[in-house]
């Protein structure tokens, strides 16, 4: 008896100690979305002093003149056009079952793209626009689209385009796994991989306007808000998932599956701080 | 089908701007698919315009024209509401023909 | 004439470009000299100047002359073309009686790339987008009042690796 009054009164002031030395420690481990996008920007802006926070969806067309003159003229009638076309189309042809794309989102799918990815709190993951929507096509019954191809390139291109202009304005909830999603996603985008030991940051934070081999590498800030993109390289449209993909085979780095929890967590980060900034996809890219 | 031709036809004073898009490979048979073997050469040849009977504008093309190719011409006439008839043939006798209001 | 060859190899093509040419130059010196309104009517497909490797082969057979440099043609084209897929590339002129304008990429294996035919009536400029192989000059000629006037611009071609 005595010995048990003894435990709890022991447990107690340990419990005492860790609430006085808690908080310190806290502060400087607690993960903070709204600072780190604060000092993201932050570091951007100061590297590129000339360009305004909205410049950076243009990626590297805001850092180069000749490019951008080149980019001036791919615009007055830009090569995605046909997919936005075909995205639209699409997008308001009903499934068989009589329902559409339009019943599955907010505001019938119209405007929306700046509130995507979002923290699902029923799953506990991280939905992104590309998820959202091939989990409409399979809740109505039709088969999911390749996250890499052209059609969901399609879809995205239309509703980013509903939304262009549009700031950014992904929602981290209080709930610890939003939160832990957030910092995975972070953890990716700075950790080195591949044959090359390249992270997403060695080329979009570290070195955005410098020229890899021939092209001129865009900055990390505002990559997401011009998806999907029609790229040069490419010869065709590309959604995120192609984007993340091609990126980690470029660093000889062994790609993971379009949509995987990773993929997701990253471009929860990528977007969120990247938040205040236009949606202006789709885009074209050299 | 969606027509594989966009158009743009803009009057402004005494002449007409117009740009055309088109939605075509432009193979230019130079270019090996995944699996090594040729892409055999398949390109639109001839592009014109037509406005009030009479061409306006004809281009030739070879295959160093990019693929999904564009143009952009003006011309004097035309007028806000006017039809301007474009179409295509190419190397393989395929063809697209489109009729555009000027703008 | 039709192009039929698009089950061809490589190598069968090239055979028969060859024997191409040496047929159609012929035929193509005809009508040269019968008349040279002809050109602006020809709504003809010019096949054989698509097909000739130089530059100087393929004005030769769509011409049938050679041009002088003008700075009254003037050539609007990227320094470094961000992918040679996809380089624009325009001309605006202030020469009279313009009757075609014709766009060539030196190091292409053909050279001739566009050539546009412009009626009486519509305006002596043009913008396209062109494929490049690699680094090479870009040569614009328009034909005005039956001759032909050049511009040249150098466009670099570099090809992607990683990066965008």
């Amino acid at each position: 008896m005595r010995s048990a009054i003894h435990f709890a009164s022991a447990a107690l002031a340990l419990a005492a100690l860790a609430s006085v030395a808690a908080p310190p420690a806290l502060a400087a481990d607690t993960p903070n979305p709204a600072a780190d996008a604060r000092a993201f920007q932050k570091y951007f802006i100061d590297k590129f002093p000339k360009l305004k926070l909205a410049d950076f969806v243009n990626g590297p067309y805001s850092l180069n003149e000749d490019m951008h003159k080149q980019w001036e003229e791919k615009e007055q009638f830009p090569p995605y056009e046909f997919s936005l076309d075909m995205g639209k189309e699409m997008f308001s042809k009903p499934f068989k079952n009589g329902k559409s794309y339009a019943d599955c989102f907010p505001n019938k799918g119209i405007g929306i793209r700046q509130d995507y990815p979002y923290f699902d709190d029923k799953e506990g993951k991280v939905v992104t626009l590309e998820l959202a929507l091939n989990r409409c096509r399979v809740a109505n019954g039709e088969a999911p689209f390749s996250y890499v191809k052209d059609e969901m390139a399609a879809l995205t291109a239309y509703m980013a385009f509903t939304s262009r202009g549009k700031p950014f304005d992904i929602k981290i909830p209080n709930d610890p796994r939003a939160l832990e999603a957030y910092e995975n996603g972070k953890r990716y985008f700075y950790t080195r991989r591949g044959q090359l030991n390249f992270s997403c940051a060695s080329c979009h934070v570290q070195n955005p306007g410098e020229r890899i081999r021939a092209e001129i590498l865009a900055p990390a800030l505002g990559i997401l808000n011009a998806m999907p993109i029609y790229r040069s390289e490419w010869g065709g449209m590309g959604t995120i998932s192609r984007r993340f993909t091609t990126c980690n085979v470029q660093t000889r780095g062994v790609p993971l599956d379009p949509q995987s929890d990773e993929y997701r967590d990253l471009e929860y980060y990528l977007s969120y701080v990247s938040n205040g900034l236009p949606i202006s996809g789709p885009g074209a890219r050299p | 089908m969606a027509s594989t031709i966009r158009v743009r036809a803009t009057s402004s004073g005494d002449t007409t701007e117009v740009q055309a898009l088109i939605q075509h490979p432009m193979d230019s048979g130079f270019v090996k698919d995944a699996k090594g073997e040729i892409i055999p050469p398949h390109f639109i040849q001839q592009l014109t315009f037509e406005h009030d009977g009479k061409s306006v504008f004809v281009a030739n093309w070879g295959t160093a024209v990019s693929k999904d190719p564009y143009v952009k011409f003006s011309f004097k006439g035309g007028n806000k509401g006017d039809d301007l008839k474009i179409s295509w043939v190419d190397n393989k006798g395929a063809s697209d023909t489109t009729t555009a209001k000027i703008l | 004439m039709t192009i039929t060859d698009n089950g061809f190899t490589a190598t069968r093509r090239l055979v028969l470009q060859g024997a191409g040419l040496v047929i159609l130059v012929g035929l193509g010196n005809i009508p040269l000299g019968v008349a040279p309104a002809l050109a602006a009517a020809n709504d003809k497909y010019p096949e054989d100047a698509f097909k000739q490797k130089g530059e100087a082969d393929a004005i030769k057979s769509l011409y049938g002359k050679t041009a002088e440099p003008s700075d009254k043609v003037k050539l609007d084209a990227p320094e470094i073309a961000e992918n040679g897929a996809v380089v624009p590339i325009s001309l605006t002129t202030t020469l009279a009686d313009v009757t075609s304008i014709s766009f060539l990429v030196s190091e292409n294996p053909n050279a001739l790339a566009a050539s546009y035919q412009i009626p009486p009536g519509t305006v002596p400029a043009v913008a396209n987008r062109l494929k490049m192989a690699k680094t090479s000059n870009v040569i614009a000629i328009v034909e005005a009042g039956g001759k032909l006037y050049s511009a040249t611009r150098e466009v670099k071609v570099t090809v992607g690796g990683c990066g965008g």
